[in-house]
């Protein structure tokens, strides 16, 4: 897993930017990584995040509005259900009593029959009983023995009776009264729907029937109202009317507030008793004292929105995973292909400034060459002047002494001139003369002038010229020079025995010869592969080597419009490798033109 | 063989010329221009041997001048300097082989000079 990382981690992540001079990139490349990285996911991921946000509560007010909403119309159907449940048996009651005169009802069998009446067209009617004007009720049919009982000091009974200011102009118009549902002389929860008629000829009896709530729990207890939901009717003191799954029993206080009146449904939220959420939907049920409470729980409810915002999340997530990805790929190509495009210039500001500064060793190679040459040859004269002196004259002629301190100067001279004079060939831009040329022919000529040195020291030879090469137009001369060099230097760097090899062929791009000369002899420390082509730099001192072979071989491959590099390993040897183009183009960069005066 | 030597360099131009005069030449020096131009005046030479630079005026329009004067004589550039201007300049006037860098051995010099002077040498 590490090694896979390794293998695709970017080169820029590990790049260190300690390096000074042309080394130094000008970029810091892991931080433009991270700001690539951190603007674009920045640029992307706050308006991402801000519409989530903006999408999250939108929706959720939006679900939240609805879910009030169906609950409120859900209390709207519900009140409407009630209401016309109880309307439909006070407008029976009232078709009795407007049907049947006082003595009709007053009599026992005729009431009877009435309440089967309603027994069979309207559900489930307990009783039916006629209070006349004293309150004392005068006939009952049902199951109980309340015939004669006076109603007279009850709260419905006086709620009921006609005032005395109002003047009823339809004297047919009854009065109702829907009770709280009570357990009274019946010992069971019921409620009581009085109708009251006004006589004509003076005088008022009420109507008064028993009604079963199991009807009215029916209705409520069939509506859909999800987990947690409750559904139950309390009169206006708050005393539960009607079964509640949980806020108590029938009769019971309810521990929920009475809410406000109001015409129209309503809907609050809140807490319940038990603390939670509750969000509560209630109607006042018009002509009753029953308010109709609906209550759900909000957590119940979020469980819709909770799956939308789940959703949501997840959708979220996903997009950030796949932005993040792709920013973060997208950022690594650019940023690498940056760094690669960088690195490349790097090295050609470190090959061009490389040459510069063999151009300037080579201008000053020349001046210092210039500027020792003239008092050399003085030197030279005088000393030359003082031999032929001695040669000359026959008394100095004997002194054997004498001349060979002179002989000496002279030949110091000599070895300085020597060394100037390779000096000024490495500085100077000599005349090229180009002509085709057959590098098999100009290799095997290298080789052959180190043949014999190279089998008594114990060296193989390779030579791997490619077929594909055609003759091609360069300097024959330099680069025959060039090749006897680096044979040479090869030969000399592998003082035990070994391989050189010398290989040719077309590079990829077809236009230009790669040559390379290999050794395996002792090879060159990293420190000096730098300097291995200035002038004076040797490795062989004491052994003769002036340090100007291999500045000379760089100063000829230029000339001749190739470039050369080298690659070495100490203790396993040593390759040069030199470029020449198929197509001949001198030196155009004049590096080593002597051009100082 | 008459030889003019020709160099700002005095230490060396009379060194050199009486070496020259050891080894049966006669040499005779100037060290600027003017002389050297008096000097042909005066006398007939061979073989002028000049430096190629020299204090105003070069060694090869102190050529072209001398050469006015006395057409048959040949010419031999010594040079210090390996530049490439003096490389060109030497071979087209002299040719190639006309040209030495100091400092010069002297049998070289006077092979070149004998060689020169039979004839041998490129006309100058």
């Amino acid at each position: 897993m590490q090694n896979g990382w390794k293998s695709y981690k970017p080169k820029f992540l590990e790049h260190s930017n300690q390096a000074s001079g042309t080394d130094k990139s000008l970029i810091n490349f892991k931080r433009l990584w991270k700001q690539s990285i951190i603007i674009t996911l920045a640029v992307v991921l706050l308006p991402l995040f801000t519409l989530a946000v903006l999408d999250y509560t939108i929706s959720k007010k939006a679900l939240e509005s609805e879910l009030l909403l169906r609950s409120s119309r859900l209390v709207s159907n519900l009140r409407r259900n009630l209401t016309s449940y109880l309307e439909e048996r006070v407008f029976a009651l009232n078709f009795l009593i407007l049907d049947n005169s006082y003595e009709q009802l007053a009599d026992e069998n005729r009431l009877k029959q009435l309440l089967e009446h309603l027994k069979g067209g309207l559900g489930v009617w307990y009783d039916l009983g006629l209070v006349d004007h004293t309150g004392k009720q005068v006939n009952y049919t049902g199951p109980y023995n309340i015939r004669g009982v006076d109603y007279s000091g009850q709260d419905w009974y006086k709620k009921l009776l006609p005032k005395e200011q109002e003047t009823h102009t339809d004297s047919n118009a009854a009065q109702s009264d829907v009770s709280d549902v009570f357990l009274g002389f019946r010992m069971t929860p019921h409620l009581v729907i009085s109708v009251l008629h006004n006589d004509p000829q003076g005088g008022h009896y009420i109507l008064r029937a028993g009604l079963d709530i199991e009807q009215l729990n029916a209705i409520l207890s069939h509506t859909e109202l999800g987990n947690n939901g409750d559904a139950f009717l309390i009169n206006h003191e708050g005393i539960i009317q009607t079964p509640s799954r949980y806020y108590g029993a029938i009769m019971q206080q309810c521990p929920l507030p009475v809410p406000p009146f109001s015409q129209r449904t309503e809907v609050i939220e809140g807490q319940n008793h038990m603390g939670q959420e509750i969000v509560t939907s209630y109607a006042y049920i018009t002509g009753t004292p029953f308010i109709l409470i609906v209550v759900k729980q909000k957590d119940t409810m979020a469980g819709a929105w909770e799956s939308t915002g789940n959703n949501l999340l997840v959708f979220l997530a996903g997009s950030v995973l796949v932005i993040v990805a792709v920013v973060a790929g997208i950022s690594t190509y650019l940023v690498d292909s940056i760094y690669q495009a960088d690195q490349k210039r790097l090295a050609l500001l470190h090959q061009a400034e490389y040459a510069n500064k063999m151009a300037s060793i080579g201008r000053l190679s020349a001046g210092v060459a210039h500027e020792i040459n003239n008092p050399l040859a003085v030197i030279n004269e005088k000393a030359g002047l003082i031999k032929d002196l001695f040669t000359f004259r026959k008394e100095y002629a004997e002194d054997q002494r004498l001349l060979g301190l002179i002989g000496s100067i002279i030949n110091s001279v000599d070895r300085c001139a020597t060394i100037t004079r390779q000096l000024l060939s490495f500085a100077r831009n000599v005349q090229v003369n180009v002509q085709n040329i057959n590098l098999r022919h100009i290799v095997n000529d290298a080789l052959e002038a180190q043949i014999k040195a190279a089998s008594s020291r114990n060296i193989v030879i390779d030579v791997d010229i490619a077929e594909a090469i055609p003759e091609f137009p360069s300097d024959r001369g330099k680069l025959q020079q060039v090749l006897i060099n680096l044979v040479n230097n090869a030969v000399a760097a592998m003082k035990e025995g070994g391989r050189l090899g010398v290989k040719s062929w077309l590079a990829d791009d077809g236009a230009q010869v790669v040559i390379t000369v290999r050794d395996t002899g002792c090879g060159i420390p990293a420190e000096n592969i730098e300097k291995i082509f200035e002038p004076f730099f040797t490795t062989k001192s004491g052994s003769g080597g002036t340090g100007l072979g291999l500045s000379i071989t760089y100063g000829l491959v230029t000339e001749i419009g190739g470039s050369i590099g080298i690659e070495s390993t100490v203790g396993v040897g040593t390759t040069f490798t030199i470029t020449l183009p198929l197509k001949y183009q001198a030196d155009k960069g004049g590096t080593h033109a002597g051009t100082v005066g | 063989m008459r030889v003019l030597l020709v160099d700002d360099e005095e230490e060396l131009v009379a060194t050199l010329a009486e070496r020259l005069d050891m080894r049966g030449i006669d040499a005779t020096w100037a060290t600027d221009y003017r002389t050297a131009l008096t000097l042909v005046e005066e006398k007939e030479f061979d073989i002028a041997l000049l430096d190629v630079r020299l204090p105003e005026m070069n060694g090869l329009e102190l050529k072209r001048q001398i050469g006015a004067r006395q057409p048959k004589m040949q010419f031999l550039f010594l040079t210090g300097h390996g530049s490439e201007e003096d490389f060109e300049a030497c071979s087209a006037e002299s040719g190639k082989e006309c040209y030495l860098i100091k400092p010069v051995q002297i049998e070289v010099l006077m092979a070149k000079l004998n060689e020169i002077c039979s004839g041998q040498g490129e006309p100058g």
